[in-house]
Formats: structure tokens, C-alpha cells, sequence
């Protein structure tokens, strides 16, 4: 019978058996090709970068603060960025405001009230799904309800409509982070806060959300970098489409005025102008946008990792 | 010493001395209202969808002719509403992004998970984060000035300058580090015990990943492809950018021409609701392809997410 | 520490308990014979106490009292419920969702489990100090303060924080960093700084699980002389799975043990075998059970 390993001879032929036979050249191949796949998908995020910074240097070099606080234009050489700024600034407010505190508010039901009750656990599996579902839907969410049905409150097609949007956009990943900061909270606290004759309202306050605030903190300043790369519930919802809009001046006045817009609204219509002028308007707009995105997102990991707390 | 704390230590206590202070009860059973109040709020998003979906889905699906639905394109504001050219568009971005999201991705994540150093994986993930966080818009622009004058003509002879593969393989871009972060997951997860198996028996490294740390995590690559395929059929800024036919398109399987898919149908339709309102089945036809978008990604993060729940059992 | 000689002896007061009782004990004299003076005053009463997790009967049928101003040590192997006790008379089983507590625990003749009773109310007047010690993430100040100010406390903190911290004897070592984060202290100071936490409420009892299980044998010597300290003013039930420290500390003993529920259920479930002082526990206990653990035969 073939042994699988056959037994040594002499010494001589264990010393040459154990050395290694010759190169694996099955194994270098894969792995230079897991390094071919991570590199080519790395060369991806430098080709935007680059292609970006080539488009929209023009833009940004030449005319760099008349970019930033200029209105939309049909003249390409006059266009700006500064109503999708300020549309998404307004955006971010109410996002922030309706969404932060129901969602933080529901984590904390979740962690700490419901315990393992089926309503608990309905819940949870609701919110995973809602996670799950394609932005634009919340258009359509926003379209019916927010413009249509709530008209008289939100005023049909304005910035009121769009936050709402959003803010239901980004609920249920507020509440999936301010969980899992909750539950970092070790029990030991809970119970020792309990034994000491707190009701849990006054654990909770005094104690669990004190300890899980940098957690809570992060997954909020994380969803809002997401609510203000969203395009296409805004599209659905009415922020104006066109190159051109005379919208009030006023930061406040906009409110109720009517349309509004948002930098990722401006990118997508400057994108579908023809010319290579507007291609680098939006290379140019494109930059500010993934910039601004990417400090809150690490401005977000930054305070993960300063002030978490390691139990 | 303090009055407000003095626990007298009395002979003989009952019940009611031991009922506690009533204002402490009612702020805990208003505060304990309040949150579940809020936790509410995530089933009404979810009943507002429904509703919405469904109110304008309906009255499409009653008020069209079966026969309009299987023309020869897509063009509802002429009345011709062929979903298939929508679903065919849809299939075939998503199957062009998973082309690129799964190798890319999937190689990513055994390299991180398997052979990479810490140091290295640290600081790689960190921009894999950031390619998760670019903006679709972006992506539909990078698919107009790079993809498509950059790759595609140079690989392909007529190619338009809208077309569904440079949207593909954008939409495979920002796929990707979805697919990779599952994948790399579900292969951490999987105990350093196997691997040990593996190499005690006197295997290779490649072979250990092959044949025992990749199938051991099957489930968890499983749902990051569902996941990944979820994430593009959903995917709408890239398409409604790059890949044009915003009145509409013929039922075709030509990838470097003009296309339409589901959601970039949604987005044209969006866009004129203004000026179409409840006049003719243009309206209600976005929210009947919205309800078919919703069903469909639905069905496959349920899927998916039965897998990742695989994956924290078995270890 | 103790084995006594012949396992049959009877103490040489007290009427003898045969050896299959319920370790139901009302009125045990003391070892010398002389009834108790306040005897009388007894704290907690329990009554066929059973303790479930959903269907999973934990404790069996268990009845003591615990007298005022003793330490009480519940000893027995592990898994024989002595915690699940404990917890039951601070309401803390509460917060397991599976748990269920039939029988009777009563407070001073109050029944703790009557639905009038608020258990924010009990935790105030019965205090508990933890297995692993538990400090907030606070100051030291602020740690102590906690349970005061949520009481209602208006009187000089200040000084009831002192007052505390030198009944816990951990005021010399802290007085100068009372501002200084409670992670900064050694784990028997951490402990120590919980029994000051608790005292700070004023409690009548303090509960305690395990105290000294994670410290290291100095700092375990510590907490058992401050448990003999603070005992003229608390009454102390103390959960311990050390029988030496049982046998060091306390006035009366109470054993437990696990028994199988049943032919079909090999789970097993506790039940109290006696209680008595603990001299009589370590050298002459009734119940060959308490013998066999006590020597060291079994557990």
C-alpha cells in the first residue's frame, strides 16, 4: 500500500525530505492575485480622486471663493455651489433635529425597557429591513406623506419635506449605532445604579447614557455624513432639477419660499450638461462634496477612538 | 442626621410603608412612555411605506391595461409601460456590478482577513471605508469622465457616451466595499481552531484558505454577495446620471448604449411629478415599480440577512 | 477548619433539628444556652421560598430568618442557590425576565413581594454590594453622593460622604482625591468604595455576594474586618462560597444544597439544609449533609 507519508530512510533522507520543495507556485499565484484584486480596488478610489482633482482644478484654482458662494447659473463661467451648500446645511439641520433624538430615543427603549418581549423583537427585525431599503423609496415615502398629505404643515415641495425625508432615511441607522453604544455599557453599572434604590430612568440618565455618548456620538455624526450624499429621495421630493434657480437669498427666508436644492442635487445637474465645461463644474463641486464627506466621517472615527471608553 | 433618608428601624413595617415616593413613579412611567413612543416611530415609517407604496401601486395596477405592460418599451408619459425593459436594464447593471464588486471584493477580503499584517489592515480598511462613503451622484459622474471615455472606448468600438455599462461598473465600485466588509466578516469569524486544523495536518496556506477557512464561511460570502446584489438593484443617482434615456427606452440588451433601470425609471418619473400628477398612469407608475423594487430588495436582505445570522450561530 | 467528632452529637443547648428538617430555625439559642435578648427582632422572615427560571425550579422550598444586627453566611457548593436567595431579598430577581418568586419574604412583617411594594423603595432600605466590584464611572465624591442625591438628600453631603467612606475605612486613602476618577483605585479599594456607597443610603441591611471572591487575600481580610466593624449598625447577609471565611466572620451560618428536581430532570435545584450558629455549623452540625461539606468530604 502507497503510504501518504512515507517513513524516513536514514537520517540523510529526513533532512532532504523536510526541507521545502521548491517554490508554491500555486500559492504565490493566488496570492498575487488577492493583492491584484485589494490594489485594483484601491486604484479605483485614486482614480476618482484623480480624475476629479483633473476636472474640477480648473474650476477651483481659477475662481475658488466666486465657486463656493455663487448660485446656480445657466452661464457656466458663473456658476456655484453656494444654494447646494446651503440647501444641505438646511437639510442637515432638520435631519439632526428630528432624527437624533427619536432614534437615540428608541435605542433606549430598545436596550432598556423592552427587554426580550416580541414587540421588542418585531421592532428590531423592522428597523434591520428598513436599513435595507433603497433610498429612492423613501422618495416615494416622502412624495406621498411629507409633500402631498402633510402639505399644509411642511408646505409641499420645500427643504421641511426634504429634512423629513431624510431624517426617516437615516432613523433606523441612528438607532442601530446608539444600540450597540448602549449595550457596550457593562450590566455591572446598571445593577449597581438599581441596588442603590435608582429607578432605571435615573440609571439611565446619570449613568448608562453618560458612558455611551462617544458611541452614540459617532453613529450620529456617521449618519448624517450619509444623509447629506443622498440624491435621489430629494429628486422624488422636488429639489429643483435645472440649472437655474432664483431662490430667496436669506438662509431663513428659503423655508417656506418653495424648491430648494442640495449639493448632491447640483452635481447631478451639472453632470447631464453637455460640454467638458460642466463636466468640470461637477468634478469641481464633486470634490467639496466627498471632501466635506469624508472629515465627518473621520471626525466620527476620531471620536470613536479617542473617547471610547474600554471596559 | 438626614431627614429625607432616615430609615427608621421600626418594629413592624407593612406594605404601604414600603410604597415609595409616588413622584418618582409617575417620571418613571412617563419617561418609559415617552421612549417606547419613540421606538414606535420606526413601525410608522415602515406602515407610512406600505401605504404610500401600495395606495398608488394599486390604483396603477387597476386602472391599466395588462396589455400596455408588455410593449415594446418603456415610455409612460406615451403610456407604454413594458416593465421588462426596466427589469432586463436592472439585471443587467447588476449583473455588470457584480463583476466587478465580487472579484474585487471578494479578493479584498480574503487578503485582508488571511495574509495581510495588522499594520497593513489597519490602514487599509480605513480607505476602504472611504470608498463606502463616496457619494452615488459622484459615481455617476466618475462613470461620464472616466469610465466611459477612459475604459470603454477604448475597449469597445460604438459605444455612447450614456450608456449601462459604465454605470455598472460604477455601481460595482460603490458595491464593493459592502461585499468585501461581509466577506472579510464571516472569514474572522470563523475560529482560528480550523486554520490550526488545517495546518497541523501539514497543508499549505492556500490550500487552508480554499478549502477550509472560505468554505467555513460560506454562509457570511453568501450574504455579502445577496447583500451586494440588494445594494445595486437599489442604486438609482449612477444610472439616472450616466446611463441617459430619461424619456424613455426600448426594450434592448445592448449594454454600451442608453438604458433604463427600475430606479433610474423612478427618477425620471420623479422629476416631471409635478406636471403629471394624477393625469394619467405616469404618476402611479412610479410608485407601482417602486412597489416592485421594494418587494424584490426586501426578499433579498431578508435572504441575506438569514445568512449572517448563520454565520453568529454556527460559531 | 472545624470536623466534628461524632456526627449524631446534638448541640449541648438548642433542641436538637432532626436531621431532614427544612432548616426552618425561629428561635435558636445561643451556643451557651442563654436565650438572645432581642431575639425577637427579627428582620427577614422567608417562607417556603421557590425560586423559578421559566421552568427550571432553582430553589426549593426554602424558610429562615435573618435576626438584626448578625451576620448571616449562606454557604453550600455551587449552584445551590445561595445568589438567587440573596437577590430575592432586595427585589434584584426583578430585573431576570424569566424569574418568578413564589412563597413569602417578609421585611419587618411587610411582605416584600406584595404588589404595593415599590422595589426602587426596598433597594433604599436593603442595600447590596456586588462580586465583581461595580464603581460608576465617576469620582469617588461622586460615586458615594450618587445614591443620596437621588434619595433626596439636602443636608451636607460633604460630610455624609466622609462619614461613609470612614465607615467603609477607605477615608484615609482617598481624602486627598476625592475628585479623582474611582477607576483609579485597587479592586479591594473599589470594593470598599461600593460598601461606602451602599452605607451612604442608610440601609438596615447590606446584602453581599461574594465581596471578596475577585480581591486578593489582603484585601479580603480588609472587607471582613470592616464587615465585623460596620456590623453593630447593619445587619449583613453575606453569600460566600469560602467556608473559612464563613467560619471567620459571621454569627449564624445557613448551608445549601442542590438536589436533583427529579428522575426525568437531572437539573438540580437548592434547598436549605440548616441554619444555625455557626459554631454549631462547624462543629456539631445536625445534618450529615452540613458535615460531609464542612469537612470537605463533598463540594
Amino acid at each position: 500500500m502507497a503510504a501518504i507519508t512515507p517513513p524516513f530512510t536514514d537520517a540523510r533522507d529526513a533532512a532532504a525530505s523536510l526541507r521545502r520543495q521548491g517554490t508554491d507556485v500555486k500559492g504565490q499565484t493566488f496570492r498575487w492575485f488577492l493583492v491584484g484584486a485589494l490594489s485594483l480596488a484601491l486604484l479605483t478610489l485614486l482614480a476618482l480622486v484623480w480624475d476629479m482633482w483633473a476636472e474640477g482644478s480648473n474650476v477651483l484654482l481659477a475662481r475658488p471663493v466666486q465657486f463656493l458662494t455663487s448660485g446656480l447659473n445657466t452661464n457656466v463661467e458663473m456658476a456655484g455651489v453656494w444654494q447646494g451648500i446651503k440647501g444641505s446645511l438646511m437639510l442637515g439641520l432638520i435631519v439632526a433635529i428630528v432624527s437624533f433624538p427619536i432614534g437615540i430615543g428608541a435605542a433606549v427603549y430598545l436596550e432598556e425597557y423592552a427587554g426580550n418581549t416580541r414587540f421588542a423583537r418585531i421592532v428590531e427585525i423592522n428597523i434591520r429591513n428598513l436599513a435595507g431599503v433603497p433610498s429612492i423609496v423613501y422618495g416615494l415615502l416622502g412624495l406621498a406623506i411629507f409633500v402631498q398629505a402633510l402639505g399644509g404643515v411642511t408646505g409641499g415641495r420645500t427643504v421641511i419635506a426634504g429634512g423629513l425625508t431624510l431624517a426617516a432615511l437615516v432613523l433606523p441607522i441612528v438607532i442601530i449605532t446608539s444600540q450597540e453604544a448602549l449595550r457596550a455599557v457593562p450590566a455591572g453599572i446598571r445593577e449597581g445604579a438599581l441596588a442603590l434604590g435608582a429607578t432605571r430612568w435615573e440609571s439611565i440618565r446619570h449613568h448608562v447614557m453618560p458612558a455611551a455618548t462617544p458611541g452614540i456620538l459617532t453613529g450620529t455624526v456617521l449618519s448624517l455624513a450619509r444623509a447629506l450624499g443622498e440624491a435621489a429621495p430629494l429628486l422624488v421630493v422636488g429639489a429643483v432639477t435645472g440649472v437655474f434657480f432664483a431662490g430667496a437669498s436669506g438662509f431663513f427666508e428659503q423655508i417656506y419660499a418653495g424648491r430648494f436644492t442640495a449639493l448632491p442635487m447640483v452635481i447631478f445637474n451639472w453632470a447631464r450638461q453637455p460640454g467638458p465645461e460642466w463636466l468640470q463644474l461637477t468634478g469641481a463641486a464633486s470634490l467639496i462634496l466627498v471632501a466635506l464627506i469624508v472629515v465627518m466621517n473621520g471626525f466620527a472615527i476620531f471620536l470613536r477612538n479617542r473617547y471610547e471608553r474600554k471596559w | 442626621m438626614a431627614q429625607a433618608l432616615s430609615t427608621d428601624r421600626p418594629g413592624a413595617l407593612t406594605a404601604a410603608d414600603l410604597q415609595g415616593s409616588a413622584a418618582k413613579r409617575r417620571k418613571e412611567r412617563l419617561m418609559r412612555a415617552l421612549f417606547q413612543a419613540m421606538a414606535w416611530t420606526s413601525v410608522i415609517v415602515t406602515a407610512l411605506i406600505i401605504l404610500s407604496l401600495l395606495r398608488e401601486a394599486i390604483s396603477f395596477v387597476a386602472s391599466v391595461e395588462l396589455g400596455s405592460l408588455f410593449e415594446i418599451g418603456w415610455f409612460p408619459r406615451r403610456g407604454l409601460f413594458d416593465v421588462r425593459t426596466l427589469v432586463v436594464g436592472t439585471l443587467l447593471v447588476t449583473g455588470i456590478a457584480m463583476l466587478v464588486a465580487v472579484p474585487l471584493g471578494l479578493g479584498a477580503a480574503v487578503y485582508l482577513s488571511e495574509y495581510a499584517r495588522p499594520r497593513v489592515r489597519r490602514t487599509i480598511k480605513p480607505i476602504l471605508e472611504i470608498l463606502a462613503g463616496i457619494p452615488s451622484v459622484v459615481l455617476g459622474y466618475f462613470a461620464l469622465s472616466f469610465i466611459t471615455p477612459q475604459l470603454l472606448t477604448r475597449l469597445v468600438s460604438d459605444v455612447t457616451y450614456f450608456n449601462l455599462a459604465a454605470a455598472g461598473v460604477a455601481v460595482g465600485i460603490l458595491t464593493l466595499p459592502l461585499v468585501a466588509s461581509v466577506a472579510e466578516d464571516a472569514m474572522r469569524a470563523v475560529p482560528a481552531s480550523l486554520r490550526e486544523a488545517a495546518y497541523g495536518l501539514g497543508s499549505r496556506k492556500v490550500t487552508a484558505v480554499t478549502k477550509v477557512v472560505f468554505p467555513a464561511a460560506i454562509s457570511g460570502i453568501v450574504a455579502a454577495m445577496v447583500i451586494g446584489v440588494s445594494r445595486a438593484f437599489g442604486e438609482t443617482m449612477v444610472v439616472a446620471i450616466a446611463s441617459g434615456a430619461t424619456g424613455g427606452s426600448l426594450f434592448s440588451l445592448d449594454v454600451f448604449k442608453p438604458g433604463q433601470t427600475m430606479t433610474a425609471a423612478m427618477a425620471a418619473l420623479g422629476v416631471g411629478t409635478d406636471q403629471v400628477k394624477g393625469a394619467d398612469n405616469a404618476f402611479q407608475s412610479l410608485f407601482f415599480i417602486g412597489t416592485l423594487l421594494f418587494v424584490i430588495t426586501l426578499s433579498l436582505n431578508m435572504v441575506g440577512d438569514r445568512f449572517v445570522r448563520r454565520i453568529r450561530e454556527k460559531y | 477548619m472545624n470536623e466534628s467528632g461524632d456526627p449524631m452529637t446534638a448541640p449541648t443547648s438548642a433542641p436538637v433539628q432532626p436531621p431532614q428538617a427544612q432548616g426552618l430555625t425561629l428561635d435558636v439559642g445561643s451556643p451557651n444556652g442563654n436565650p438572645r435578648p432581642d431575639s425577637a427582632d427579627t428582620v427577614f422572615e422567608v417562607r417556603n421560598l421557590n425560586v423559578y427560571y421559566g421552568d427550571f425550579r432553582a430553589v426549593s422550598d426554602v424558610s429562615l430568618d435573618i435576626k438584626k444586627r448578625e451576620i448571616t453566611a449562606m454557604i453550600g457548593p455551587s449552584g445551590c442557590g445561595k445568589s438567587t436567595v440573596l437577590r430575592c431579598f432586595n427585589r434584584m430577581n426583578d430585573l431576570i425576565e424569566t424569574a418568578r418568586v413564589e412563597g413569602s419574604v417578609k421585611f419587618h412583617g411587610a411582605d416584600l413581594y406584595d404588589p404595593a411594594v415599590d422595589p426602587v423603595e426596598v433597594r433604599r432600605r436593603i442595600g447590596m454590594v456586588f462580586q465583581k466590584p461595580n464603581p460608576f464611572p465617576k469620582s469617588i465624591y461622586d460615586n458615594v453622593a450618587f445614591g443620596p442625591r437621588i434619595a433626596g438628600y439636602k443636608g451636607n453631603m460633604d460630610d455624609l460622604v466622609e462619614q461613609s467612606l470612614r465607615k467603609a475605612a477607605l477615608w484615609d486613602e482617598v481624602r486627598n482625591r476625592l475628585k479623582a476618577s474611582a477607576y483609579g483605585l485597587s479592586g479591594g479599594q473599589q470594593q470598599r468604595l461600593c460598601i461606602a456607597r451602599a452605607i451612604a443610603v442608610e440601609p438596615e441591611v447590606i446584602l453581599m455576594d461574594e465581596p471578596a471572591s475577585a480581591l486578593d487575600p489582603i484585601a479580603t481580610g480588609r472587607i471582613e474586618d470592616l464587615m465585623q466593624e460596620i456590623k453593630q449598625e447593619y445587619t449583613i447577609i453575606i453569600v460566600t462560597h469560602n467556608m473559612q471565611q464563613a467560619a471567620r466572620v459571621s454569627d449564624k451560618t445557613a448551608f445549601f444544597t442542590t438536589e436533583v428536581q427529579s428522575e426525568q430532570d437531572d437539573r438540580r435545584s437548592g434547598r436549605l439544609v440548616e441554619l444555625d450558629w455557626t459554631e454549631n455549623i462547624f462543629k456539631n452540625p445536625s445534618d450529615p449533609r452540613t458535615e460531609d461539606y464542612v469537612t470537605g468530604r463533598f463540594g
